[in-house]
């Protein structure tokens, strides 16, 4: 998989994949991102705060954060039966727990805030840049937040620690290790491992997957000036 | 003029020098902005005026409301934020028995209401004792983002008298992003429509005001 410290797609070791970040591309969602992350097509969309229904789920303390994580049918190569899986219910609940990290949730009591995620494309690292866009989509939605969440994934391919993995490299590499963090503070909002890695390694991974969420996060907010630049006020 | 746009998260001021105002948070001796939008820091408080996102509800603010559902004593009314709104039959100007609101506002009824209290849990009361507090039974009624409303009416106003000289129509701007419209002239009221879209989607422009005026034929 690696040949002379470079990867199967030609990439270095702590090289990401290119990434377009577009904030607000929905109308009728109150704030939206899509991007484009390696082979990942990721659209986002962000509802609310509203109240939340029916009326037994709302929290009379803070607003629930409610992540919908779905692939398309077409986003695998092979036809994706639609509708919600272990797997995306897994990680629909690890999303909302993390974002739900950085929100102000006690200043909406009762409503609950909407989140939708859809892979319309996949390619290794969906749940990163579900994060990455949703982050995008809930600031383009005005949701009062301590951060701009982020997330980015490290791994261990033919014993090399790597950042953001290709489908070929999750596959066949050694480990994969996601992790979300709030860039200001660097605290962790998920982490979640697959495959084996020594303490070391771990460590190692951390730190590279911290330094390609500081990179993604200034794309983000490119993408969110992008939107605003022209923005004046009389 | 141009002025800073932050995002969530972004460095705004010294907490040791401002206070943290709206949308605005303190950590350590640092002001947080906690949404997108642009810093006005004017006076003692650091604020961030947001350019997107739901209608949050102010006291004093005039809305237009839809009528949801109708209890026994009072009416709950969709005002377009994140939670509805409570009106008592002691904030209308009728005299209505008990068991009788509906004899006076009916489920789909579209009102003026100005917003009384909103306490900490959001509960919102709103009432229809005020000046321009009407129950609306012609004309129409448009939807733009709230973040948009003061563009559509703009610097005293300047917007809004624009509209309404060139178009002849009354118009209402709810603060909650709905904006009620009356005219005698079908053409005059189109025109209007797309004027308020335009506004809408080209609300971070300048010299909005004048390219409005010529578009309406001023």
């Amino acid at each position: 998989m690696m040949k002379d410290g470079i990867r199967i797609d030609g990439r270095k070791p702590d090289e990401l994949r290119p990434i377009k970040i577009e904030a607000g591309v929905l109308y009728r969602a109150d704030g939206s991102c899509y991007l484009e992350w390696g082979g990942n097509k990721i659209m986002a969309a962000v509802y609310g705060p509203r109240e939340a229904m029916p009326r037994h789920i709302q929290d009379p303390t803070k607003a629930i954060v409610n992540a919908r994580y779905n692939m398309v049918p077409f986003s695998v190569e092979d036809r994706k039966r639609p509708g919600p899986d272990r797997r995306s219910v897994e990680i629909s609940k690890v999303t909302s727990e993390a974002l739900e990290g950085v929100i102000f949730t006690e200043l909406f009591p009762r409503a609950t805030i909407d989140v939708c995620i859809e892979v319309l494309d996949a390619e290794a690292g969906t749940r990163c840049a579900g994060i990455t866009a949703a982050a995008v989509a809930l600031a383009d939605a005005g949701i009062p937040m301590r951060d701009l969440p982020v997330a980015c994934a490290a791994g261990k391919v033919d014993g090399t620690v790597v950042l953001d993995l290709t489908s070929d490299e999750d596959k066949e590499g050694d480990a994969d290790l996601p992790i979300a963090i709030a860039p200001r503070t660097e605290e962790i909002l998920l982490m979640q491992m697959d495959g084996h890695m020594t303490p070391a390694e771990f460590d190692e991974a951390v730190e590279l997957a911290i330094k390609g969420c500081r990179e993604v996060s200034k794309l983000q907010r490119e993408a969110l000036m992008n939107k605003y630049k022209t923005f004046e006020v009389e | 003029m141009m002025r800073k746009i932050v995002l969530p998260g972004s460095v705004v001021g010294d907490a040791k020098e401002k206070l943290p105002g709206r949308g605005v948070f303190k950590e350590g001796d640092k002001l947080y902005a906690s949404r997108l939008g642009i810093v006005s820091d004017k006076g003692r408080y650091v604020n961030i005026i947001p350019l997107s996102g739901v209608y949050d509800p102010n006291i004093g603010d005039n809305v237009i409301g839809v009528v949801q559902e109708a209890f026994k004593n009072a009416w709950l009314i969709d005002i377009n934020a994140p939670y509805p709104a409570f009106l008592g039959v002691d904030n209308v100007p009728w005299r209505v028995d008990y068991g009788e609101t509906t004899k006076y506002l009916k489920i789909g009824d579209v009102l003026i209401v100005s917003i009384v209290s909103v306490d900490e849990a959001r509960n919102i009361d709103v009432s229809m004792k005020c000046k321009a507090c009407r129950k609306i039974d012609e004309g129409l009624i448009i939807d733009i983002q709230p973040s948009k409303v003061p563009r559509v009416i703009g610097k005293n106003s300047s917007m809004l008298s624009v509209l309404k000289k060139y178009t002849g129509c009354w118009i209402f701007v709810g603060q909650n992003g709905r904006i009620w419209i009356k005219g005698k002239d079908e053409e005059k009221i189109k025109l209007l429509i797309k004027a308020i879209r335009k506004i809408e989607k080209e609300a971070h422009t300048t010299g909005l005001t004048e390219r409005i005026t010529k578009m309406l034929g001023g």
